[in-house]
């Protein structure tokens, strides 16, 4: 895919030629902006010798990390890869947040998709960055005022076109400096751990020492860069910057602000979406202890108190009467409706065909099944909360979010002043998942809103976790209809695929399998479900679509879903390979005890190949559990080995509480679900035996927050089906019966 | 009304409603954020404080019920330096987002006071706390070597 891409060069050139689109993320680094940077992020004695990098003249070098910490050490991992180019001595380095200012936007990140081939018109654009254009801007050189953390992005975009590029760059100042210094050729110095050597003379310099000096070249935009076999820093477990601060309590979180005089303020939202405040009476609170103001919002009514609890409480005793707009009848059965309509009806939309598409249906025997995914909320530990104050004509805002310009801008928005009269500080978040990506600020607004009301002091807002859960922006609802054609010994003639979408076609449900005939189609369903990008977006539901239908094909075909797979992979090396090595170390095909039996799925996301083997018990009165999750995964290379197994951990156990549990259904035209009885999630009884197998090949570097999630549910289920002859074509688990099949 | 509590050895009076939970009051009167709100209803954990050395959720616990109880936050249980069971959690890098880490770090250091050796099955049945990165896998092998250091 990458084969062809242009160079650097071209790119900057080709970008001026079309309306500045392609430029911006090598815009961010000529030199006449390093006094700017300077002036933002430096502290005295330190200079910036790129965006990203700034050396001080100790010799302690800042890699500034143009994103937000959820949970996944990126800061360790694109300081690692920063270092590497630099050849820095790690036990010098820090990692920083950007402050969120338009000069820090991660122009690598905009850059990353454009070199993906990801033409970033605002209704193309990926998931994660749609909510950014739709609440700011609508134009290529908005989106690349980006500091978003999401969409497994920050290694493969910041990463790969970001760190890498600003410490080979700011290597090749140094050298240029040391050189200059002792008039020699800078062909002849090498560097090594914070130091300019020349070998020839015995002389060296530290980085500190050459940091002024460094400072007055240009940094190229074509560094030369390290092969990867003379790595040392890449590809090391090396511990993280962020975890010392997560075991003592000493991580300040968003919730976590503190103000002198703050008040905190508790919220109920009209539980219908979108619904309106019509009346509330304030009587029922009014003589409360602690409590200061009812805040009353287009859409909630908000409690101000001295003390969280006493908001909590008082806004619990609040009636408010709400404007339903129509939607106070709406359940999840008549939303259901609404798909299989959708599906039946005449409005699909071509997405791709390719030979003779649908019209090799007939060639063959029929496979048939319609599979569907509920609503899911993200439900990150830390509900949702910002603190804010309003003060003479100025706004300033603690939050933990996904993009912390965005924030920034979101918030001047509301308060409707420019971004110049806010202050924002982008706080570590309590996990993330897609939550807290712009586009999804319901909590900011309402921060924002409530602190404008009380002048002059500061509020923390909090989401109790009912109305973290039952004011979400939902994993949506998604209903596929597959149909294949399967010639006389089972291989595939005929591939066809409708499914729903709230926006428009997804690339996620285009398959890697080699089939000749396809044919995808969308239907578009929308209803007042608010919905927003889930940790793995759309691959969350086609991994489960596709790999539970290609086990129906292999079951079909009477063929080892294994070698079914591999027979179509035949152009997909790395496909094959993870799923070989999955297998292999699962153990696929050697016995298992009655009750008990595995089931394999693969799927690409984020430019991440994982194949998962999950092995399971079905026990007595048809319980399952999941006993073992083998796992190969290949992206490319894992700039911190340890780091990436974590992350597919992670996503194993995300994706495994979304398959067994995870189920948001509405009902009246609100949310049911209240909190984690109703809404459960995994925890230690439930959680598998995991084994993470990294796979190197010379592939780009690829994600690693979200690929683990999508094959997770169909590996669940195609060993469910091994079991009992039970084909899951809805999830959640928990809604079907699991009985043994006989022997 | 003055609620007096003992909090990481240092005591404290309070003027608080006898109902007030103590989650919020360690938070928001004290002053100490180490220990996190969750779900409000004892079901993730992680809330987690010592009571007289028993692991407790903090967030559905009236003031009133641990008058005169030692209790323990995450900012006391490493006041002397890190413990086996933080130095575990670093040595296996646990933590990802971190935020259920400081229940799940209290959780599991009360069991190992009464358990030093569990099983895994032991582990599960004794936490329940809820961690939405899923670090369980971790969780576990960290407390597999406490439990063989103590062996």
């Amino acid at each position: 895919m990458n084969a062809h891409l242009p160079s650097r060069r071209m790119i900057l050139l080709g970008g001026l030629g079309t309306a500045g689109a392609l430029v911006v993320g090598y815009a961010a680094w000529p030199s006449h902006r390093l006094e700017q940077d300077d002036a933002l992020a430096a502290r005295p004695g330190e200079r910036f010798v790129s965006n990203w990098i700034k050396i001080a003249s100790d010799g302690t070098i800042t890699v500034v990390i143009p994103h937000c910490d959820m949970g996944t050490g990126i800061y360790t991992a694109l300081s690692q890869m920063a270092a590497e180019e630099l050849d820095a001595d790690w036990s010098k380095l820090r990692a920083e947040a950007a402050p969120p200012d338009p000069l820090f936007a991660n122009g690598a990140l905009a850059e990353g998709f454009i070199l993906s081939g990801q033409n970033m018109t605002a209704d193309d654009l990926p998931a994660f960055l749609r909510g950014t254009v739709a609440n700011t801007f609508r134009t290529v050189a908005g989106v690349m005022a980006l500091q978003v953390t999401g969409g497994s992005s920050a290694i493969r975009f910041t990463g790969v076109y970001g760190m890498r590029l600003a410490g080979a760059a700011a290597r090749e100042m140094l050298v240029k400096a040391a050189a200059a210094r002792w008039n020699v050729d800078t062909a002849s110095c090498t560097t090594k751990a914070n130091r300019v050597l020349h070998a020839a003379s015995g002389r060296s310099l530290g980085y500190g020492e050459l940091v002024a000096d460094a400072a007055t070249y240009t940094p190229s935009s074509n560094p030369p860069y390290k092969p990867r076999s003379q790595y040392t820093l890449v590809g090391k477990p090396i511990a993280r910057f962020d975890i010392p601060k997560k075991v003592d309590g000493t991580t300040n979180y968003g919730l976590d602000v503190k103000q002198p005089g703050m008040l905190y303020a508790a919220i109920k939202i009209s539980p219908v979406f979108g619904g309106k405040l019509k009346a509330v009476d304030s009587g029922a609170v009014a003589g409360r202890r602690g409590v200061v103001k009812i805040v009353r919002l287009d859409d909630a009514v908000v409690v101000v108190a001295d003390r969280f609890w006493r908001a909590r409480d008082a806004v619990a005793a609040l009636e408010p009467v709400w404007d339903n707009q129509g939607n106070g009848a709406v359940t999840s059965a008549e939303i259901a409706a609404r798909h299989t309509a959708a599906l039946a009806g005449n409005d699909l939309k071509k997405d791709i065909t390719t030979g003779d598409g649908a019209d090799a249906l007939p060639r063959g025997r029929l496979v048939e099944a319609t599979y569907s995914v509920p609503y899911l909320s993200h439900a990150p530990m830390e509900p949702m909360n910002a603190t804010a104050i309003w003060k003479d004509g100025r706004l300033e805002v603690w939050s933990g979010t996904q993009d912390g310009l965005g924030a920034r801008a979101f918030c001047a928005k509301t308060a409707g002043v420019g971004i110049d009269k806010v202050t924002y500080h982008l706080l570590p978040m309590g996990g993330g998942f897609g939550r807290r990506l712009p586009g999804f600020f319901n909590f900011l607004e309402q921060a924002v809103k409530t602190a404008m009301a009380l002048p002059g002091k500061p509020v923390k807002l909090i989401y109790t976790r009912d109305q973290d859960m039952q004011h979400d922006y939902y994993r949506p609802n998604v209903t596929s209809h597959f149909r294949a054609a399967l010639d006389a010994k089972g291989a595939p003639l005929a591939w066809l695929n409708d499914y729903t979408t709230d926006t428009g076609a997804n690339t996620e449900a285009h398959i890697v399998y080699g089939i000749a005939n396809q044919a995808l189609r969308t239907a578009k369903v929308e209803t007042h479900v608010p919905v927003g990008p889930w940790r793995s977006v759309e691959a969350s539901w086609h991994g489960f679509f596709i790999e539970t239908f290609v086990d129906e094909m292999a079951h079909a075909a009477g063929q080892d879903p294994l070698a079914y797979r591999r027979a179509l992979l035949a152009h997909a090396p790395r496909h094959l390979a993870a799923l070989d090595l999955a297998a292999e170390k699962a153990g696929w095909g050697t016995p298992l005890p009655a009750g008990r039996a595995r089931g394999i799925a693969m799927f690409e996301s984020f430019q991440t190949i994982v194949a998962h083997v999950a092995e399971i018990t079905i026990g007595p009165g048809g319980a399952l559990k999941v006993d073992r999750v083998v796992t190969a995964v290949d992206a490319g290379m894992a700039v911190n080995p340890d780091g990436m197994k974590a992350q597919i951990e992670g996503g194993i156990i995300y994706g495994l509480t979304a398959a067994l549990n995870g189920e948001i259904t509405i009902d009246k035209g609100a949310v049911v679900q209240a909190n984690f009885p109703d809404y459960e999630m995994v925890r230690l009884a439930d959680c598998p035996q995991i084994e993470v197998h990294l796979i190197t090949s010379d592939a780009p570097l690829g994600g690693a927050g979200e690929p683990g999630v999508p094959p997770l549910a169909p590996a669940v289920a195609n060993a469910i089906f091994a079991a009992t002859g039970l084909r899951i074509r809805e999830l959640p688990i928990k809604n079907h019966t699991l009985t043994v099949a006989a022997r | 009304m003055t609620v007096q509590l003992k909090i990481n050895g240092t005591v404290h009076d309070l003027d608080v409603e006898d109902d007030a939970p103590l989650l919020w009051v360690i938070r928001d009167e004290v002053g100490l954020t180490g220990t996190k709100f969750g779900c409000g209803i004892a079901q993730c954990g992680a809330c987690t404080v010592h009571v007289n050395g028993n692991a407790q959720r903090s967030c559905v616990t009236p003031v009133s019920s641990v008058v005169g109880a030692e209790i323990t936050t995450i900012e006391g249980l490493g006041a002397g330096g890190l413990t086996p069971v933080q130095q575990a959690w670093i040595d296996h890098q646990v933590p990802q987002c971190g935020y259920c880490q400081s229940g799940m770090i209290m959780a599991v250091s009360a069991l190992l006071k009464t358990n030093p050796k569990p099983s895994d099955a032991e582990l599960a049945e004794a936490i329940t706390n809820i961690c939405r990165c899923g670090t369980y896998p971790r969780i576990r092998s960290a407390v597999q070597s406490l439990a063989e250091a103590k062996s």
